[in-house]
């Protein structure tokens, strides 16, 4: 792929207190796109997630999307450039219906594109249809996150970031849930920034994929070069076919 | 429901029986705990020796007390309610339409409050209905006002705040101050109050935009008191503890309600009284109401309101949605702040005095109760706790009768917190959301569902 660079890390180090997290952390995620970041509990995915966000700011290093250096932006400036974000644990609205937790993903653009958006939602997610008068916490793990995904589509994001969408569902649930990332990426060409702990899947997935480990990157490759790597398929993918 | 019932009828001996054991264990115990409390007390003879004096048959009574309610509860109560319960849970759901009252509830509550005046004084003539329209209408309606204006800070956008009546305070102090200053009227005043009390509140909100929950509580708490120890010792400006009294009386218009030649009552060719101006800072304080009713049901549609909610559901999902949260945070202390802030130039005008005595930490509890007790986000429910809690505690005053019975050294009114807290208690434990828990979507495709109220936020924070 020869598309342009939609966000680049360059040298991020991410510290909390005096902890160094992130060690220097190269990554490039280009338009159309699916870019996965796989690694163990405690290597730093979500961090390098958050730091692009802008929620810890790297102390040293650049994060540059559409060549404009957000390293030090407050994150809800960085989401109204378009990163939509559906942070890990889904974080959705619990008390507030499936309808006004579309609607809140909708209040960059003062709810335009709102009906147009929001049945593209429900034929993408038929369940959320069913259930768009439910409160949002009532939903099933699953539910919730097609409701984080399509909240976070509702803002019709250039660059898509899922942190662990897989996180505590059963894998036929996250099985749709990586069947309509990919349907999305196909049909719309959305951008994806995928940080996961199912290696097997995401690679399966990803066009390109990076490997964290404490804090740096260690390996990186197309998704299916990395499935036949060894090493990765020792530390991440033995003694655990998905 | 046969079924259900069953073991209740068919045990009855044997719920006697256990009914009877359990309530001579909570006697025995209640006896044992009263003992030494109720049952002796220390007094002093005529030779100033310390002597005990016991009551027994007081003892008596917590006892019989105990016992009795301990087997009503075990034998009856607990059954009843049991077979209530399985009843209503063996029923089919129904889905009955809401009736005509239901549907209209505030539209018939508003017109009932505009006949409200009119009915009063012609039942109980001019001089007896001054009770009614000051101290129980014009009275609760402030507290509904203080009590809307807190739940746009609480109930909507989730930031506990124990000190919201310091923003009553400037408002009250920022009417009183200017007005006898530099005599400015009341309408011209009440908009500058509420844009000072707004202003305070954004001063409140900086320091506090990072904190949550038992932290900015703490922090609004502090700041209650320290507006009151300013009022307190600022005496060059307030007159401490004094107060500042003589407030000039609100104008219609500048038709003053006194008997000059130019007062309300020459004007219209009426007799002179007092009854007037009651009526009509009720209609004032009714239309105050009225219009913190309106912004809240208006603002929660727009994108500020449904900003509020969402932060107070989850912060961090805010900011990657691209929501400012500083400003939602500010937004919702300064506009709460600002119905505080006409509430208090209200109350200022009303009283006539104003010291610092009034804003005590106990008030700023009595509103957040009065929020949490009628269902957070709820302007119907806070309505009527409202109601059920001022208007209580005006009740209690007029107990006259009581005297009778505890002899007349009681005072009904003392015991008033000692009710709140019965009240409060009962309440957490038979509806924990509230009068009115449910939260009525702001967005909605096809009809509008009420969402039940076992998913709306229970009484915490």
């Amino acid at each position: 792929m020869t598309a342009e660079t939609l966000l680049k890390v360059e040298g991020v180090e991410t510290f909390y207190g005096n902890i160094r997290a992130l060690a220097g952390v190269d990554v490039e995620v280009k338009k159309g796109e699916i870019v996965s970041l796989i690694g163990a509990n405690g290597a730093g995915k979500s961090t390098l997630m958050m730091t692009i966000c802008g929620s810890p700011q790297a102390r040293t290093g650049k994060v540059i999307f559409e060549g404009q250096d957000i390293t030090h932006m407050p994150t809800h400036e960085i989401a109204r450039l378009r990163i939509a974000q559906s942070p890990e644990g889904r974080r959705i609205f619990p008390r507030m219906t499936v309808y006004e937790n579309l609607q809140m993903g909708a209040s960059l653009d003062n709810q335009k594109f709102f009906n147009e958006d929001v049945e593209k939602m429900f034929t993408l997610f038929p369940r959320l249809k069913e259930r768009q008068f439910q409160r949002g916490g009532t939903l099933s793990g699953g539910e919730q996150q097609m409701l984080a995904i399509a909240r976070a589509l509702m803002a019709r994001p250039k660059l898509l970031m899922l942190d662990e969408p897989s996180l505590g569902l059963a894998p036929l649930v996250s099985k749709q849930i990586f069947a309509a990332i990919k349907l999305l990426n196909e049909q719309q060409g959305l951008t994806v920034f995928l940080v996961e702990q199912n290696a097997f899947a995401a690679l399966k997935l990803s066009h390109r994929a990076y490997v964290l480990v404490n804090g740096s990157i260690t390996m990186s490759g197309s998704g299916s070069e990395l499935l036949a790597n060894p090493e990765v398929r020792a530390a991440y993918l033995e003694g655990g076919a998905h | 429901m046969a079924t259900v019932t069953n073991p209740s009828t068919a045990s009855t001996g044997s719920l006697t029986a256990k009914a009877l054991r359990e309530a001579t264990f909570t006697a025995v115990m209640t006896f044992l705990m009263f003992v030494l409390f109720v049952g002796l007390k220390t007094d002093q003879n005529m030779r100033n020796e310390l002597i005990l004096v016991p009551r027994w048959g007081l003892l008596a009574i917590f006892v019989i007390i105990a016992f009795v309610g301990r087997f009503a509860m075990v034998a009856w109560l607990q059954p009843w309610r049991t077979a209530r319960k399985a009843a209503k849970d063996a029923a089919p759901a129904q889905t009955t339409d809401a009736g005509f009252v239901k549907r209209n509830f505030s539209k018939l509550a508003i017109l009932a409050l505009v006949l409200y005046p009119p009915i009063i004084l012609s039942l109980f003539g001019a001089q007896g209905s001054l009770k009614y329209i000051d101290n129980f209408g014009i009275q609760i309606l402030i507290y509904v006002m203080l009590a809307w204006g807190l739940n746009i800070v609480v109930g909507l956008a989730g930031l506990l705040d124990l000190g919201y009546v310091a923003f009553y305070a400037v408002g009250a102090y920022s009417y009183a101050l200017l007005s006898i200053n530099f005599g400015f009227s009341f309408w011209i005043l009440l908009p500058l109050a509420g844009i000072l009390s707004a202003f305070w509140g954004i001063i409140l909100g900086f320091p506090v935009l990072r904190l949550k929950g038992d932290y900015l509580a703490i922090v609004t708490l502090a700041f209650g008191e320290i507006i009151r120890l300013v009022l307190i010792n600022w005496q060059d400006v307030t007159q401490g503890t004094f107060g500042i009294s003589g407030i000039p009386k609100i104008t219609l218009f500048g038709i003053p309600f006194d008997a000059s030649p130019h007062g309300f009552a020459k004007i219209f060719n009426l007799p002179m009284s007092s009854a007037y101006y009651k009526v009509f800072l009720f209609y004032l304080i009714l239309l105050l109401c009225l219009l913190t009713a309106f912004v809240t049901i208006r603002l929660r549609r727009l994108p500020i309101g449904r900003a509020w909610e969402a932060l107070r559901e989850d912060e961090i999902a805010c900011r990657s949605l691209g929501i400012n949260t500083v400003t939602t945070k500010l937004t919702a202390f300064a506009i709460g702040a600002m119905f505080g802030g006409f509430a208090g130039s209200f109350f200022a005008a009303r009283q006539g005095f104003v010291s610092p005595e009034s804003f005590v930490f106990l008030e700023s509890a009595v509103i957040l109760s009065i929020v949490v007790l009628g269902g957070m986000g709820s302007l119907t429910g806070i309505a009527i706790a409202a109601i059920a809690m001022v208007g209580g505690t005006e009740l209690l005053r007029e107990m006259d009768f009581l005297k009778h019975i505890f002899g007349p050294d009681f005072t009904p009114e003392l015991y008033r917190m000692l009710i709140f807290g019965l009240a409060m208690i009962t309440m957490m434990l038979v509806r924990p959301r509230g009068f009115v828990g449910s939260r009525e979507p702001t967005a909605f495709l096809f009809e509008r569902k009420n969402v039940s109220g076992s998913f709306t936020k229970e009484g915490h924070g």
